[in-house]
């Protein structure tokens, strides 16, 4: 090493052109009243435009107002307050907008099916069967669908979920840069696109035309099985990923070996994570309906076996393929008996998706700090 | 309880990346060492390969040997577990388990390794933390998250955790970089109690705490970017402040690069 050269002294830097300093610190700002004032007077104008003109329709105002609203703030804004302000304005705008329409069709949705659904929602509906119920007829109930839903998303869940973790855990904490682990990797994203119907027609293949098994609620959950698994391995190593390779190194550093550092260390700080993945696989499954009559058929009655498959008399029913039953039985009159019995079935079904993700957030938050 | 470490002709590659080249060093049993060094020049790889931590990284391993108390940790039949149960590792940014309370961050190395007895575990605990200088600070939250202590805290929160499995040699890598100097004391402190018990070795780039805390000093460095890290000199801490026989030691100490 040879002695450095000594550190020239910093040159003045000379005022750049264009780049002067701000008069003053303060700047003139639109008044708070301004925006609504604003929209106010968008929604009249539009008001008039609407009635002067051959313009019409609801979803039309509400996009001219809009528009209108939008514009006229932001030149009034560049006027006083000047460009940054505008453009700022302006975007604030189009995120508040962008928001909002991606929360109406959500907000319809549950705010549509609660209106329709809720008024057959009773206790006798949650309880009974459509045993020897017409379906031109008012009465009977749901009770057979939700067991069969629940117990077959039950069975789904149980051959996903740990394969799927175990496969994550694979795929980051041993497979990783090998070609298998990318392959498997790869495989995995090609099956989250997998249509519903195609994993149905893979399993009726399989497992009744292969191996000669009967329709049962047992086939249906294979079927969701598969539409699962790509769900919860890509959360799970999504997961796994962020968990900080200092806590892997800090286990390590201990003596302690791999496994355990998987199993005690990095698995329970992406505990969280992991049961929000396994519960939008739930979500997904929950409402398939095409594998379901393919592999399970339907049955008016109460079965609570899934694996019942002697005869027709003894399938399960689920609430997706009771939907499109009543639905179908409807024939697009809203006022059926079997039309609110579809909706009452749609309601219940949301509820349960919702009630089971409330409880898994619940169950991931109360095993957060734990020994 | 603590063992002297012996290097010789140790080469650590990331890759085919020659990482550091050829270092050989003898570290006494208690007694602090320190290794210091610009950055990128090897040390803190040298001194994860003192309990096989630098092949955790993919595609990075070493060639040498290393002997702990006469025994190559890079011999045939060598559980790197067992190794890092033996040599201890504090890093460079507190890493408590963020699952974990702080008693069982401490009793981490011990639960993890199958030892679930109550009294037992509260000893350890107990002792780990006053070891650290933690106790009388967090003896009345034990089952609050690791994570909500200051930064110095959790970094003695690290160290009690580590001496908490008992080891024999205790690597430290940086473990004040990350501090305040009030934090920064109460580690070297810690450190001056540590060495009656542990071989303690250090990486750090601060040279004032070289010069503080250390019995030994390795001085590292690089003929350039891309080239090997070496092993430049190693001697009393005393000798390389004050009389070093390199040229590169004296710029380096001196102030005039790094």
């Amino acid at each position: 090493m040879s002695a450095l050269p000594p550190i020239p002294a910093h040159p003045v830097t000379p005022a750049q052109p264009g780049l002067a300093l701000p008069a003053a610190l303060t700047g003139r700002r639109l008044p708070s009243w301004a925006p609504p004032a604003v929209t106010a007077g968008a929604v009249a104008v539009a008001g008039l435009l609407f009635a002067a003109t051959p313009l019409q329709g609801r979803a039309g105002f509400v996009v001219v107002t809009a528009l209108l609203s939008v514009g006229s703030q932001t030149a009034l804004s560049f006027a006083v307050e000047g460009r940054r302000r505008a453009v700022d304005r302006m975007f604030s705008a189009f995120v508040y907008a962008s928001f909002a329409v991606a929360a109406v069709p959500l907000v319809l949705i549950l705010w549509y099916t609660v209106l329709r659904g809720i008024g057959a929602i009773n206790l006798r509906f949650l309880t009974v069967s459509m045993f020897r119920v017409n379906p031109d007829n008012p009465g009977g109930g749901i009770y057979h669908a939700i067991v069969g839903t629940l117990e077959q998303a039950a069975l789904a869940t149980l051959m996903a979920a740990p394969i799927g973790v175990l496969a994550a855990v694979y795929l980051v904490e041993y497979g990783r840069r090998q070609p298998f682990a990318r392959a498997v990797s790869f495989f995995v994203d090609v099956m989250t696109g997998v249509p519903s119907i195609v994993a149905g027609l893979f399993i009726y293949a399989l497992w009744i035309l292969t191996l000669g098994f009967q329709k049962s609620g047992f086939a249906g959950s294979l079927a969701l099985f598969i539409l699962m698994l790509p769900v919860v391995i890509r959360a799970t190593e999504e997961m796994l990923k962020l968990v900080p390779a200092e806590l892997r190194e800090a286990a390590y550093a201990l003596g302690v070996p791999k496994w355990r550092t998987i199993l005690r260390v990095v698995l329970p700080t992406a505990l969280a994570g992991i049961v929000t993945g396994i519960t939008l696989g739930v979500a997904r499954i929950m409402g398939e309906t095409a594998p379901l009559l393919l592999l399970v058929g339907t049955n008016s009655r109460i079965e609570t076996n899934p694996f019942a498959s002697t005869d027709a008399q003894r399938l399960q029913e689920a609430l997706p393929t009771f939907i499109y039953e009543q639905f179908r039985d409807a024939v697009g009159n809203p006022d059926t008996p079997a039309a609110q019995r579809a909706w009452g079935a749609a309601l219940t079904l949301i509820a349960l998706i919702m009630l089971l993700t409330g409880l898994a957030r619940l169950i991931a938050r109360l095993a957060r700090v734990r020994g | 309880m603590a063992m002297s470490i012996d290097v010789s002709g140790l080469n650590a590659y990331y890759g085919k990346f020659l990482a550091v080249r050829d270092v050989s060093i003898t570290i006494e049993p208690r007694s602090v060492t320190a290794f210091i060094g610009p950055s990128g020049c090897g040390k803190s790889t040298v001194l994860r390969s003192l309990n096989r931590m630098h092949e955790v990284i993919p595609g990075a391993r070493v060639e040498g040997k290393v002997l702990l108390d006469g025994e190559d940790i890079y011999g045939p039949n060598i559980d790197p577990v067992n190794v890092r149960r033996t040599i201890g590792m504090v890093f460079q940014r507190p890493n408590p388990f963020p699952t974990m309370s702080i008693f069982h961050n401490v009793a981490a190395g011990l639960r993890l390794a199958g030892t679930h007895r109550k009294s037992e575990l509260q000893d350890v605990v107990e002792r780990s933390l006053r070891g650290a200088n933690l106790w009388n600070e967090v003896k009345d939250r034990l089952s609050k998250p690791g994570g909500g202590l200051s930064g110095g805290q959790q970094q003695r929160l690290c160290i009690a955790r580590a001496i908490a499995v008992q080891p024999q040699v205790l690597l430290m890598d940086e473990p004040c970089s990350a501090l305040d100097p009030i934090s920064t004391l109460a580690i070297e402190d810690l450190i001056d109690e540590l060495k009656s018990t542990y071989t303690i070795v250090i990486v750090t780039h601060n040279m004032q705490q070289a010069a503080r805390v250390s019995d030994r000093t390795a001085f590292f460095n690089i003929a350039g970017f891309g080239e090997p890290g070496e092993l430049i000199e190693y001697d009393d801490t005393s000798t390389i402040f004050s009389r070093p026989s390199n040229k590169q030691t004296e710029e380096y100490i001196t102030g005039r690069f790094g």
